[in-house]
């Protein structure tokens, strides 16, 4: 209970001391909010990136295109020799009713597709593959291929594989940016720290002549480092939010292109949680560090 | 009460600020102690307030070695004396009222009970109605009254105070002897180093005369 009242007052010590000086306070805040808020907003585009590539499969399909004028005993037939092809693999059968249907009704090119005299579109199977390497996948491209009255035998994952290669490769580089943006972090909040010890350098020889201890001194300098970083995570977080609000609009015009419906999510509660937690933590980090540094050269 | 026991104090460059020094001071007392520059008046002091370590001797205090005391025991010592520096030591960024706070905050008193007593402390120096005043606001007597509200606002039982009325003109200076003597008829050991000799032999039964790091 004591050491709560404690930490209470250091706490309304360090706001108080950081509401003197409002300018101040605003400044190392901005640096910080900014070095916080490129990782920010890196985790939230890659978050959202993650989500779009979760709606499309990354395991391996062969989509197969027949001609537009095979019978459909020949599509019967063909459906056959794939499935024998493929071994076990699961097969999706698309007929040319359905895409047109399709297209129909959410492409808006029901117009269009009124005004030509025949259905354009051909019957199409899509096949499953999981865990096929490139060597087999390549092979039974190939064989489709040679089958009579297909037109198009296309290998659809590699795209998507390259967007999780993509992801993972964006998630290893955004970590280490958080890392030396975090330590960016650390190292302002420790200067900072280091010049307010100087200019308090006379309450704190004063405080110690009064008879306080090491920990009294030190605990509102803590409060302060970890004050300002909760101050900059929070503007980290409103300018992910301002590059949300700013990217919604392209983003949904890009994804309606590729007839995706796909909404740009700003960072979640639990995200901001922890980019304040986060901000607080390197920010008494850096303060912590900077205090027992400098405060044993203050007599 | 206080023990001083064959202190020697020397600094590095071989000045020697007392000397052997053995002294004697009961409960309730107030001593003045004097003599010319570098007699060895504030190291007394410094070495009774534990800011500085004997060469050679030992403080004692209710017969606790305080020039033994380790680094950690050190501010609770200090909470338990009052010390009026020469040099004041006031933060001139903070009010009267902040400032004699200091100790108490320091100390961990709550805060309705502080405020209280740091304006007893005001009104005891003659300071009331000045608690928002910073102390560039008062004349050089009431920065030492306010020195002064600072060193007692945490009812010390022993109160140090190193040439307190330096720099002041006579009527401040009596004023502040005053408040000493009161303070000592409160019960406090009262040990204050000066010039002017003259002005507390008026107040201090007891008087010490250092020349050279030895008692005259």
């Amino acid at each position: 209970m004591r050491w709560l009242r404690l930490q209470m007052r250091a706490g309304l010590r360090a706001a108080r001391q950081m509401a003197r000086q409002p300018f101040n306070t605003l400044l190392a805040a901005l640096v910080v909010g900014i070095a916080a808020a490129l990782p920010a907003t890196g985790y939230m585009l890659l978050g959202n990136l993650q989500r779009l590539a979760g709606n499309v499969s990354a395991a391996p399909e062969i989509s197969v295109f027949m001609q537009p004028q095979a019978s459909a005993d020949t599509v019967r037939d063909t459906d056959k020799r794939i499935r024998a092809l493929a071994g076990g693999a699961r097969i999706e059968r698309i007929t040319r009713e359905a895409t047109l249907k399709r297209f129909r009704d959410n492409d808006g090119l029901a117009e269009i597709l009124d005004a030509l005299p025949d259905n354009p579109f051909a019957d199409a199977f899509v096949v499953h593959l999981d865990n096929a390497d490139a060597a087999r996948l390549e092979s039974l491209r190939a064989e489709v291929a040679k089958l009579p009255d297909v037109e198009h035998v296309q290998l659809d994952s590699a795209w998507a594989k390259r967007l999780d290669v993509l992801i993972a490769l964006g998630q290893q580089a955004l970590t280490m940016l958080a890392g030396a943006l975090g330590l960016g972090l650390v190292a302002v909040t420790f200067n900072t720290i280091r010049l307010q010890l100087l200019t308090q350098r006379d309450e704190i020889e004063v405080s110690r002549l009064l008879g306080a201890t090491d920990a009294w001194i030190r605990r509102p300098f803590h409060w302060f480092g970890a004050l300002q970083g909760l101050l900059g995570g929070a503007l980290a977080g409103l300018l992910a939010l301002l590059a949300t609000r700013a990217l919604a609009t392209p983003v949904a015009e890009l994804a309606g292109l590729y007839s995706l419906e796909f909404v740009l999510r700003p960072l979640t509660a639990i995200d901001w949680l922890v980019l304040l937690a986060l901000c607080a933590l390197l920010g008494w980090l850096g303060a912590s560090a900077s205090v027992r540094r400098h405060l044993s050269r203050i007599a | 009460m206080i023990r001083f026991e064959h202190v020697t104090k020397r600094y590095p460059g071989g000045h020697t600020a007392l000397d052997a020094f053995d002294c004697d001071i009961g409960r309730g007392e107030m001593v003045a102690v004097s003599g010319h520059s570098g007699a060895g008046k504030s190291t007394l002091l410094r070495l009774l307030a534990v800011l500085e370590r004997p060469t050679e001797g030992r403080v004692l205090v209710g017969g606790e070695n305080v020039s033994a005391l380790k680094r950690a025991a050190l501010p609770y010592w200090r909470r338990s004396i009052g010390l009026v520096m020469q040099d004041q030591r006031l933060l001139f960024d903070r009010s009267a009222f902040d400032n004699v706070m200091l100790p108490l905050a320091i100390s961990g008193h709550p805060p309705r009970e502080a405020a209280t007593r740091v304006r007893a402390a005001l009104e005891r120096v003659g300071l009331s109605g000045r608690e928002k005043s910073m102390p560039i606001e008062l004349s050089g007597g009431e920065q030492q009254r306010l020195t002064i509200a600072r060193a007692i606002v945490n009812r010390p039982q022993i109160l140090l105070a190193d040439e307190p009325t330096a720099h002041l003109d006579d009527a401040y200076a009596r004023d502040i002897a005053d408040l000493f003597r009161s303070f000592n008829e409160a019960g406090v050991t009262v040990l204050v180093t000066t010039h002017d000799d003259a002005l507390f032999s008026r107040y201090a039964p007891r008087r010490l005369v250092l020349s050279q790091g030895k008692l005259q």
